[in-house]
């Protein structure tokens, strides 16, 4: 199975996403550079963590018009796995591809601690070997995390389980404001398309794929996506 | 042709670097200051022919880059 990691000018988590797929899982991974037209005939896209663009004018507001995400588009309208990063989770939104938008965390600190996250959902080619309610320890790092939608779009998201992860409690697993670390509507960390193949998240599971690393919680998303990928026979086939 | 872009967060999002800066006015004694809300502003020199059309291309490049529609609004002036 082969994971595209694409890197922009200012990306600064591709190697961590890199290594958890290619040293971590064993898997076939390659980067490819924002100015490419292609993925490599990928399985699964990776927009990793950073500040592409320098997060000049917004985040993510330049990389949405980089030339791969023409095929990132195409890649997830045609129903492929892409998961997006921090960073990557804000390209995504200014692409259009997940709703909403991000806002300054409350607090205007940047922010870069471990945080607990509930998985709400498991129907996702990222969360399908989670348990639902599975509370992960995993780290955010960025200063712009605070997910904004209109409410009726936040009510629409809910009604449709589209919400993947929230910020919880770590003793209760309750999404309490005390948990929420910047601020984001009905504490989400994490939502999916309509699809529910591309997923966004603000913390990062590339980053607590071993235990040395602090948690191994973040590893079970990307054998969730292996595992979604072997199911549905794309194992070393390359398809794309 | 120069155009002014002054691109504003909508008033049901919160701004909290504006509320912020609020906060500091008061403390500086700035009582009679009520809410800030902070934004950006882009100058633009347009090759047009008319204010129309420089207006109309201004406006398309707020509404595709500028300005991000869930969360800002923008204003355009041309001269």
């Amino acid at each position: 199975m082969k994971f595209a990691i694409v890197v922009f000018p200012g990306s600064n988590c591709d190697h961590d996403a890199h290594h958890a797929a290619k040293h971590v899982l064993g898997q076939d991974a390659e980067f490819v550079w924002h100015k490419d037209a292609s993925l490599g005939g990928a399985d699964v896209v990776i927009l990793p963590g950073g500040f592409a663009h320098g997060d000049y004018l917004r985040t993510g507001a330049i990389a949405r018009f980089s030339p791969v995400m023409k095929s990132v588009k195409a890649f997830a309208d045609a129903g492929g796995p892409v998961l997006g990063v921090c960073n990557g989770f804000q390209i995504l939104l200014e692409a259009g591809l997940l709703p909403g938008a991000m806002l300054r965390n409350s607090g205007l600190k940047f922010i870069c601690e471990h945080v607990s996250v509930r998985v709400e959902q498991t129907d996702t080619p990222f969360t399908g070997a989670c348990r639902q309610g599975q509370v992960l320890r995993i780290p955010i790092n960025h200063g712009e995390g605070n997910y904004f939608a209109p409410d009726d779009v936040l009510d629409r998201l809910e009604r449709d389980r589209r919400v993947i992860f929230r910020y919880v409690d770590a003793a209760t697993g309750e999404p309490t404001s005390a948990a929420n670390p910047n601020g984001a509507a009905r504490n989400i960390a994490g939502i999916c398309s309509e699809r529910r193949n591309v997923v966004g998240m603000m913390p990062h599971p590339e980053r607590a794929c071993e235990p040395i690393l602090g948690s191994g919680d973040g590893l079970v998303l990307f054998e969730s996506v292996v595992r979604a990928l072997s199911a549905a026979g794309a194992v070393g086939t390359a398809s794309r | 042709m120069k155009a002014r872009v002054f691109v504003t967060l909508k008033p049901s999002v919160f701004d909290p670097q504006g509320r912020t800066i609020a906060e500091a006015l008061h403390s500086m004694g700035y009582t009679g200051v009520g809410d800030v809300r902070q934004g950006k502003y882009f100058e633009l020199e347009v090759d047009a022919k008319s204010a129309e059309e420089a207006r109309t291309v201004v406006g398309d490049v707020a509404d595709k880059l500028l300005a991000n529609p869930v969360i800002e609004s923008y204003r355009v002036e041309v001269d």
